[in-house]
């Protein structure tokens, strides 16, 4: 399907507000657990132009809890997700790239998912809505690269679940892109990792409201499961100095005499329960439970006898591998254990580890040199856009 | 650092895998890649020699050479190189060792702390040297570990290190470090392999 005249061929720099578009794919697509889905939206935005050699367009991947409201302001006045790092002349730079972030399938954020109607019932598909693997994902983002006319992503760009969608690319798709930014991801989950999933998913299944995952059936919410689940997933992207220095010990005790502050919450209490709050307004439990499912099945190497040099000799992109000092759940080693394979199949790589007491998080904040370091090699790659070009 | 091109050039096979340790700006290992096609990945820690080495285009691997090269597997590159960096090292022989396992072959290159300046410096000025090649005060130099082009090749023997080739880099004047290598060599260049 031809792109329509809505498509962002121009936007106005900077961003300013910014506006999702809808891609609606109306063919089907075979899901990786076996079902078929006839046909499937997908919401994006998009920012920069599109140039004439339709090469400059930078893939965006989400991670568990993303949207694809990446970078701008939109008309509610939030600010996306990666503001810090997409725009004009930022180290995602809209001035040389066109840069998509679709949100994915099985997510909630208006893309075919739980909460979306099924065709069969006319009901949302709430938990019957398929598992999804990361391959998937991919599928569908391929679709959308068809639909939008692009034959090669000048980069495909992740953190976390993010840059598995990126290393699955350079896989599936190695002829569809130029470079694959993999920002503190792993080929694998630890079985750490599973287990704070699986207790995220237990504390959603344990709500009351939950019903088996048909609470739109029943107008009934998970609210305060699927709060739990954030809280402990949250608190797993931080790291032990980050919440210290940032709360420490202290204990909001307005309106309590000095000798009642024991009766106050510590502020790292509050802030917590604020998150977890905030993120069951927002999010659906059922996407909840699908997307860290899909993190747990993600095994890069699984369809390559489990050698990871194997399945990265499939690639023909080049890499640029990130991670952050003090992530505990996609910790440096695992970086590392991406860039080692990659350079054990004679690929182009490039890996730095950042120092950051952010813990994961830390992909999503402002830094100085991870800006720097990510300015410097897409810039690189525009040159090389260029010259290509000429 | 120019100076050590000459004769690496010359050891290195065109094409072929080459791991560059304390690649620094990237450099000598830009160079290699335009000159010999290798296929080159240079080890770095410093972010700024890192930013440099990615605004040229090559791959560089943010790694601490002191916690070894346990992650690359035996003979996975054919050529491992390291340039004036061996006296900088916390364990020299130890990393010597490891780059030996991990490349076919090895070049390597430092700075000779038997060259007449720095003995001259010390003999004179009975402190230690600080000359344009080792331009540190004691206090704060990263060459930790210095050595004479004889006390490297006593560790080869006793580990037994073969050295293929060796050139002494120095004095441009009437072959004077081919004649007296420990007193007119300022870098030694060697290819090794075990």
């Amino acid at each position: 399907m031809p792109p329509d005249n809505t498509l962002p061929s121009s936007v106005d720099h900077p961003l300013g507000t910014t506006a999702s578009q809808i891609a609606v794919i109306n063919k089907p697509i075979d899901l990786v657990c076996g079902t078929t889905l006839p046909s499937h939206s997908l919401v994006f935005e998009a920012y920069g132009i599109l140039n004439k050699a339709r090469n400059n367009a930078v893939l965006i991947c989400h991670a568990l809890s993303g949207n694809h409201h990446v970078a701008g302001v939109d008309k509610d006045g939030k600010v996306g997700w990666w503001d810090h790092y997409i725009g004009p002349d930022k180290a995602i730079d809209t001035n040389k790239f066109f840069v998509i972030c679709p949100n994915n399938i099985g997510s909630c954020f208006g893309s075919t998912g739980p909460t979306a109607t099924d065709p069969e019932t006319e009901k949302p598909y709430g938990n019957n809505f398929p598992s999804i693997q990361v391959r998937d994902w991919v599928e569908s983002q391929k679709y959308l690269m068809d639909h939008l006319e692009i034959d090669c992503w000048a980069a495909v760009i992740g953190g976390s679940l993010g840059g598995m969608q990126a290393m699955c690319w350079s896989l599936a798709y190695p002829e569809k892109l130029q470079h694959a930014v993999v920002i503190a991801a792993a080929m694998k989950l630890s079985a750490q990792n599973i287990a704070f999933n699986e207790i995220a998913r237990r504390a959603i299944q344990s709500d009351v409201e939950f019903k088996d995952g048909h609470y739109l059936d029943y107008q009934t919410s998970p609210k305060q499961g699927l709060a739990l689940a954030r809280m402990i997933g949250h608190l797993t992207y931080l790291s032990d100095d980050a919440l210290g220095r940032k709360f420490g010990r202290l204990v909001n005790s307005d309106g309590l005499g000095a000798t009642e502050k024991e009766l106050g919450e510590f502020e790292v209490a509050n802030y917590l329960n604020y998150q977890g709050d905030k993120f069951s307004q927002q999010f659906d439990a059922n996407s909840y439970i699908l997307i860290t499912k899909m993190l747990d099945h993600f095994d890069l190497a699984q369809d390559y006898n489990n050698d990871p040099t194997e399945a990265f000799s499939q690639a023909k992109c080049q890499f640029l591998v990130i991670s952050f000092s003090s992530d505990w759940r996609f910790s440096p080693p695992c970086s590392e254990q991406i860039t080692d394979s990659l350079i054990g199949a004679g690929k182009a790589v490039s890996y730095i580890r950042i120092e950051s007491d952010q813990g994961h998080d830390a992909f999503l904040l402002p830094d100085t040199r991870y800006q720097n370091a990510l300015s410097l090699y897409l810039s690189r790659a525009a040159s090389e856009l260029e010259a290509n070009s000429l | 650092m120019n100076d050590d091109i000459g004769p690496i050039g010359d050891w290195i096979e065109p094409k072929s895998r080459l791991l560059d340790l304390g690649c620094g700006d990237g450099e000598l290992l830009r160079t290699l890649i335009d000159g010999y096609q290798v296929q080159g990945y240079g080890l770095e820690i410093d972010p700024d020699s890192i930013n440099q080495c990615i605004r040229k285009g090559l791959n560089v691997i943010e790694q601490d050479l002191n916690e070894g090269l346990e992650n690359f597997p035996d003979k996975s590159f054919d050529t491992v190189l390291m340039t004036q960096t061996l006296q900088s090292l916390r364990h020299p022989h130890l990393v010597l060792d490891e780059m030996l396992r991990v490349g076919k072959r090895c070049i390597v290159t430092f700075p000779n702390f038997g060259h007449w300046q720095t003995r001259a410096f010390f003999a004179l000025q009975g402190r230690m040297p600080v000359t344009k090649q080792l331009a540190y005060q004691w206090y704060d130099t990263p060459n930790i570990h210095l050595f004479t082009y004889k006390d490297f090749e006593a560790l080869c023997s006793e580990q037994n290190i073969k050295v293929l080739r060796r050139t002494f880099v120095g004095s441009p004047f009437l072959g004077l470090n081919r004649l007296f290598p420990n007193l007119f060599t300022k870098t030694a260049v060697y290819h090794l392999t075990k």
